[in-house]
């Protein structure tokens, strides 16, 4: 599906990290495996130092500490926000959403919309062009755009499939109308008949937690998890990725008249470092165009990585000039999704450590 | 490609991979061992094993593994 917005711009990017930092060579002794295996692996993969919550931090913490960062330096002001969008796989609770929640706590205005959408790595470009919908109303002039995820309280740290990957973040995204005349294209695919690859089993309402979902259960390759942990067949998902992701880019760009060389960066969800430099070699793009940097500071986020790669990667250059970027997304449900924007003059580009 | 057995076994030090037809089925490789052994490969023979390559089929046996680095360019 494809999408096309004018005059609809990112004017600012601010993204929270948990200060708790973990590292990967002192969790190996937690996994079944030699240790040699763990450090080709961690070679490979780009593991070494990722960010994780405290026990009881939630996604509406990190989002309440990053809103109040921005309004206490000025960078954006309560009653200016029409609409705020939460994307997220973790909310705080099922009922009520996390957005109403955050508008409480921070006491923002009721004349506005707050939003909850359930999407996974693929979020930030679907809260983007969800942003952009939202802004062809003339009630809504601004929107804040929250990807947020605490799932590494959802993985079971005997699962080296998964335990050594995740990171917890967040970002704060401020779209707007651009007053210059500009073009944002997008293309999205969905394919829900492979939504078990990437699954979270048990504590919904097919199957409620309980005692049984808690036991570790050996899964193979010396990996033991829970019903309650998050599950990913890494395969499936490697393959999705390296088959769809390509044409969806090639379909995008395309659709937007621009040439691959064109695009000055390359900026996708950051599973792990061996996947992004695949993607590279096939699409025939330098590595120093694709950042692949986020899995080895910070782990893997979810949606935020996209904002988080921007964040370290490009912060002063998007916040003096402008850059034509292509954004791609892919993971759980299964979704992927891509958008190509002229990004810059950012008023501010940061990354906050939440303490 | 004779080198092949040896860089196997330094990533799994504990088999004998000329003594199996499928690593996989024989739990001789996993899902991550393959991605070390693509990287691997790559660095030794200068090649990029595509990624829509690695699916456990090409790395089931020797003959495989030997079929994907023909493919890649890599001479016998």
């Amino acid at each position: 599906m494809n999408f096309t917005f004018h005059r609809k711009r990112i004017s600012g990017i601010l993204t929270i990290v948990p200060a708790n930092e973990r590292s990967f060579v002192e969790e190996m002794k937690n996994y079944n495996f030699p240790e040699s295996r763990s450090m080709k692996l961690k070679e490979v993969m780009g593991y070494d130092k990722r960010r994780l919550v405290s026990p009881g931090v939630c996604v509406s913490d990190l989002a309440v500490f990053g809103l109040q960062h921005l309004f206490d330096n000025g960078s954006l002001s309560r009653d200016e926000i029409d609409a705020l969008l939460l994307v997220t796989q973790s909310p705080d609770h099922f009922v009520p959403p996390t957005s109403n929640i955050i508008q409480g706590r921070l006491g923002l205005k009721r004349d506005m919309l707050c939003m909850d959408i359930n999407q996974a790595c693929a979020g930030f470009v679907i809260g983007l062009i969800q942003a952009c919908l939202l802004l062809e109303q003339d009630s809504i002039r601004k929107v804040v755009l929250i990807n947020g995820d605490v799932l590494s309280r959802k993985t079971s740290p005997k699962d080296r499939n998964i335990y050594p990957l995740m990171g917890d973040a967040a970002s704060i995204t401020v779209l707007e109308r651009d007053p210059v005349e500009s073009v944002v294209h997008a293309n999205l695919r969905m394919d829900g008949a492979q939504h078990e690859a990437l699954i979270i089993p048990a504590g919904g309402f097919r199957l409620p937690s309980s005692p049984e979902t808690a036991v570790l259960e050996d899964v193979g390759d010396n990996n033991f998890r829970a019903k309650d942990h998050l599950r990913m067949d890494g395969t499936a998902i490697f393959n999705f990725v390296q088959v769809e992701v390509p044409p969806l880019i090639e379909a995008l760009l395309a659709q937007a008249g621009v040439s691959k060389e064109s695009v000055d960066y390359f900026l996708f969800h950051q599973p792990n470092r061996f996947m992004l430099q695949k993607l590279a070699d096939k699409m025939k793009v330098p590595y120093a165009k694709m950042p692949s940097n986020v899995v080895e500071h910070f782990g893997n986020g979810g949606g935020a990585t996209l904002p988080l790669a921007i964040a370290l990667n490009l912060a002063r250059e998007l916040e003096t000039g402008h850059c034509q970027v292509c954004l791609a997304g892919f993971g759980g449900g299964l979704v992927w999704a891509a958008m190509l924007m002229r990004l810059g003059g950012l008023s501010f580009c940061q990354l906050i450590d939440f303490p | 490609m004779k080198q092949l057995p040896n860089i196997l076994k330094e990533i799994r030090p504990e088999f004998d991979f000329t003594a199996s037809q499928d690593f996989i089925a024989d739990g001789m490789l996993d899902s991550f061992d393959m991605m070390t052994l693509v990287a691997t490969l790559d660095k030794t023979y200068g090649i990029s094993i595509q990624g829509t390559d690695i699916v456990p089929e090409n790395f089931k046996n020797l003959e495989t593994i030997a079929a994907l680095l023909r493919q890649c360019g890599v001479q016998p």
